[in-house]
């Protein structure tokens, strides 16, 4: 009887490990961290329709991800930002020639109350704001109130942008309420008369308010063709000229189906 | 007699086994914490004011999140304290056995309240409150998150205070009636002081609830990694902290040791507490009748 388990064990395990090697192909992706959601979300998909696809990611962030690329210890590199004019340099020294490819685009807007009075607010007022400068709406334009500024967890990408974009790579205040997600802030401000928080545009709710920058409205028209500041395109980077499986995958990325995905997960999608 | 052997072999292995996956456990923190050091002292760490980990160059400093957790535990035990424990008392002592066969299945609900609907509710519905009622400029603050973890730390001590009364012998609430003292002067001479060491380690267990629990204050503290000045200041205690960022932290970069670090720091607070607890435990335990 023991025999007879020890037996189907071994074929058990045996039956695994084969169907490990029978995968066909293997696609490693690494970098950015704000990419990782979308390759994740688009990787299992893809996996479901081409079981024969094991696609392994990892996110250590845009630089990683592109040295990675270099040292071509990876397939495809996520990265937030383009390449380095020196990073290019680099890989072409050991022979790759590096192709970019936009899956989707990042857009960030500053939130508040629906009750608050405040439409449109300036770049450099939304820095001062987050560099603690700025401590009452009656300074840029509204009641004798404190601002309560609440912002993102220091390792996630919206919090990227927004040091990016808005910060222009400043520190945000200690004083500043820390919410761990977007789902988080949209909660506190709908809650709080005196908040401002900001959210990546897929998350928007209308229990809060959406404010413009400069004058431009957050929107998917203004994200595309790049009048919005707070916005970013987001890349893969391969090699070389995609082919074979990593070919496959992109093109699924940049697909239809890839982009309704994309879109689910609050990123703007290319079209 | 085979049996025996064989069931206590068992046993043993099942002991074994836990205490060996906590101790890997520890190893594991103790491995994944300690490198920051090679980045920061450890003074720097521990008594830095800034908490900016993804910056360049970044600053680990976790000085406001151990005041922070620091002050949410004795915010929330100054409220959780005198309720569990005169609730134990009067459950125990002056209730009616009716009365008490409905308060206390109702005290220990709360413990079964998942520290996440504590949480949501602190957030919709306590946080808005402070807002109107005092005008602070944000709910999401020190006092709410004590509040929310005293919720947690009630019945904790509620139980195992009312245990500690409960256990007081009979001989001695008898004798001091006897004597001739009324039933407050019994319960305040006679059955508190006996029964003070498990009181002390219903606190201390409810306390090391409360600086351990993260859902709580990761929802309401308000997260703002600075020196708290007032009780509606927000604050980020050590556990939100990790827990927010923990899952975007590139793996093992220094932001993922410093993370690690603050949990070892967390793990030897518990521990103090845990060994305080079991020090008063044994000191003041209350054996037999004529030891008082």
């Amino acid at each position: 009887m023991r025999k007879l388990e020890w037996m189907a064990g071994f074929v058990s395990m045996a039956m695994i490990f084969s169907a490990g090697l029978a995968v066909a192909g293997n696609i490693s992706i690494n970098g950015s961290t704000t990419v990782l959601p979308i390759a994740q979300k688009v990787a299992e998909a893809y996996m479901k329709e081409h079981p024969d696809v094991a696609i392994s990611i990892s996110g250590g962030g845009s630089g990683n991800g592109i040295k990675a690329l270099i040292d071509k210890t990876t397939d495809i590199a996520n990265s937030s930002r383009t390449i380095k004019p020196e990073e290019a340099q680099q890989a072409k020294a050991k022979g790759a020639n590096p192709v970019e490819l936009i899956v989707a685009y990042d857009c960030i807007v500053p939130i508040v109350h629906p009750d608050n009075p405040l439409k449109d607010i300036t770049l450099d007022q939304l820095k001062a704001l987050y560099k603690g400068e700025i401590k009452n709406w009656k300074e840029i334009g509204g009641a004798n109130k404190p601002i309560v500024i609440i912002s993102r967890d220091t390792s996630s990408g919206t919090y990227e942008v927004w040091e990016e974009k808005v910060m222009k790579k400043e520190r945000v205040f200690p004083g500043a309420l820390l919410q761990a997600s977007n789902g988080a802030i949209v909660q506190a401000v709908s809650k709080n008369p005196n908040a401002i928080g900001y959210i990546g545009l897929g998350y928007a709710e209308k229990t809060v308010k959406l404010i413009s920058v400069n004058g431009i409205v957050g929107s998917k028209e203004t994200t595309l063709n790049k009048t919005f500041p707070i916005s970013r395109p987001l890349y893969m980077y391969t090699p070389a000229l995609p082919a074979g499986d990593v070919k496959s995958f992109m093109d699924y990325v940049i697909s239809d189906k890839g982009q309704k995905l994309i879109e689910a997960e609050g990123f703007i999608p290319l079209k | 007699m085979k049996t025996d052997i064989s069931v206590r072999i068992v046993f043993f292995t099942v002991a074994l086994a836990s205490i060996a996956i906590l101790f890997m456990i520890m190893v594991f923190l103790f491995m994944e914490g300690l490198p920051i050091f090679k980045r920061v002292t450890l003074f720097e760490f521990m008594f830095g004011k800034y908490w900016y980990p993804t910056s360049s160059p970044p600053d680990f400093g976790i000085f406001p999140l151990i005041l922070a957790s620091i002050a949410v535990t004795l915010v929330s035990a100054m409220i959780s304290v005198p309720l569990g424990v005169m609730t134990a008392i009067y459950l125990a002592e002056l209730a009616h056995k009716r009365v008490a066969e409905i308060i206390k299945p109702i005290v220990e609900l709360l413990a079964a309240l998942p520290s996440v609907v504590i949480g949501f509710f602190g957030m919709v519905v306590v946080a808005p409150f402070l807002q109107n009622a005092f005008g602070v400029s944000t709910g999401l603050n020190l006092f709410n998150a004590a509040l929310m973890l005293s919720f947690m730390s009630v019945p904790t001590i509620c139980s195992l205070s009312e245990d500690a009364i409960y256990s007081v012998p009979t001989a001695l609430k008898e004798g001091s009636l006897a004597l001739g003292a009324t039933h407050w002067e019994t319960l305040l001479r006679v059955i508190l002081p006996a029964s003070i060491s498990g009181i002390s380690m219903a606190i201390i267990l409810g306390m090391s609830r409360a600086i351990g629990e993260t859902m709580v204050v990761l929802m309401v503290a308000g997260g703002a990694a600075m020196i708290p000045t007032s009780l509606m200041d927000p604050v980020r205690p050590m556990p939100a902290s990790i827990a927010a960022e923990m899952a975007e932290a590139s793996f093992r970069g220094d932001h993922y040791h410093a993370l690690f670090a603050t949990g070892i720091v967390l793990f030897l607070f518990t521990l103090m507490f845990n060994i305080v607890a079991d020090q008063i435990a044994h000191k003041y335990r209350q054996t037999g009748e004529a030891s008082l």
